[in-house]
């Protein structure tokens, strides 16, 4: 098996975090906002996993389960507050959250 | 291997690429599977086949499924895709893309400084990573499954009080 260099890896991690950056700071849908939140999670995912095999080591993929885990809960609870906003104020604008207290 | 895994990271940014200026929510949620089937591969050539397979199970699985679930569940239509389309004016494309391509310049030129290093020389199978996780990680294991908790718990508050007066309503709907 030939060796691929990290810098690739590394390089390409980065790539998709710079465009789900975009994406956020682009988009006013809750919905699209969370799927670049999501794809920034993932590549820093990649980030992870391919510094542990520069190492040979697990410990970047068992950062990646944590990762995996934490973006699991983290949609569950966003997507159940866009449904709440979508039925409370019938838009998924991300404006209208600015008009909520409390 | 250079070569699989160029194709596998020009399909992953392409498709990335696509999902942030598409205006249809479902379509770009299908080419955010195709980015994270790319990215399975990659990890796949790293040398890390059980991250790839969670990558495919959990991510484009478990995860796309839920976002698909809320967006049919919204319903939102084609007034939606055409209110997408008016707010997507290209002058709103301008500063976030100068930014992002500052950080992503920066951070490549710093980390591009040095010789490469090698690394996926040797496969780290499940075996491994499943003896590192209930091992030394034992406890950060029982915190995720805290964390897991919290996020069930919060989940079922959010949705709890609105479905009784809803459930009506909600049954009219359907054909």
């Amino acid at each position: 098996m030939t060796t691929l260099p990290m810098e690739y890896g590394l390089t390409l991690a980065m790539v998709l975090f710079a465009l789900g950056l975009v994406g956020v700071l682009v988009r006013r849908n809750l919905i699209f906002m969370l799927v670049s939140v999501e794809i920034m999670l993932n590549a820093a995912g990649l980030a992870f996993v391919t510094a542990g095999m520069r190492w040979g080591q697990p410990d970047g993929q068992i950062m990646f389960l944590f990762i995996l885990t934490m973006a699991a809960a983290e949609v569950a609870v966003g997507l159940a507050i866009i449904v709440r906003l979508f039925r409370q104020e019938n838009t998924i604008d991300a404006d209208a959250t600015s008009k909520m207290r409390g | 291997m250079n070569t699989v895994f160029f194709i596998a990271a020009g399909v992953a940014v392409i498709s990335t690429l696509l999902v942030i200026c598409h205006s249809n929510a479902v379509h770009a949620l299908l080419y955010l599977i195709i980015s994270f089937s790319a990215v399975a591969v990659i990890f796949y050539l790293m040398g890390a086949p059980f991250v790839a397979a969670l990558e495919v199970i959990i991510y484009a699985g478990a995860i796309i499924v839920l976002f698909l679930f809320v967006v049919m569940m919204l319903n939102l239509g084609p007034v939606a895709t055409a209110q997408e389309k008016a707010w997507l004016q290209p002058r709103m494309w301008i500063g976030p893309s100068i930014l992002g391509a500052i950080l992503l310049a920066l951070t490549v030129s710093l980390l591009w400084r040095g010789a490469p290093t090698a690394a996926g020389g040797a496969e780290v199978g499940p075996r491994q990573v499943g003896a590192a996780l209930f091992g030394v990680y034992l406890l950060a294991v029982q915190l995720a499954a805290l964390l897991m908790l919290a996020g069930l718990v919060g989940a079922s508050h959010l949705r709890r009080r609105e479905l009784l007066p809803e459930s009506e309503t909600k049954t009219e709907l359907l054909p």
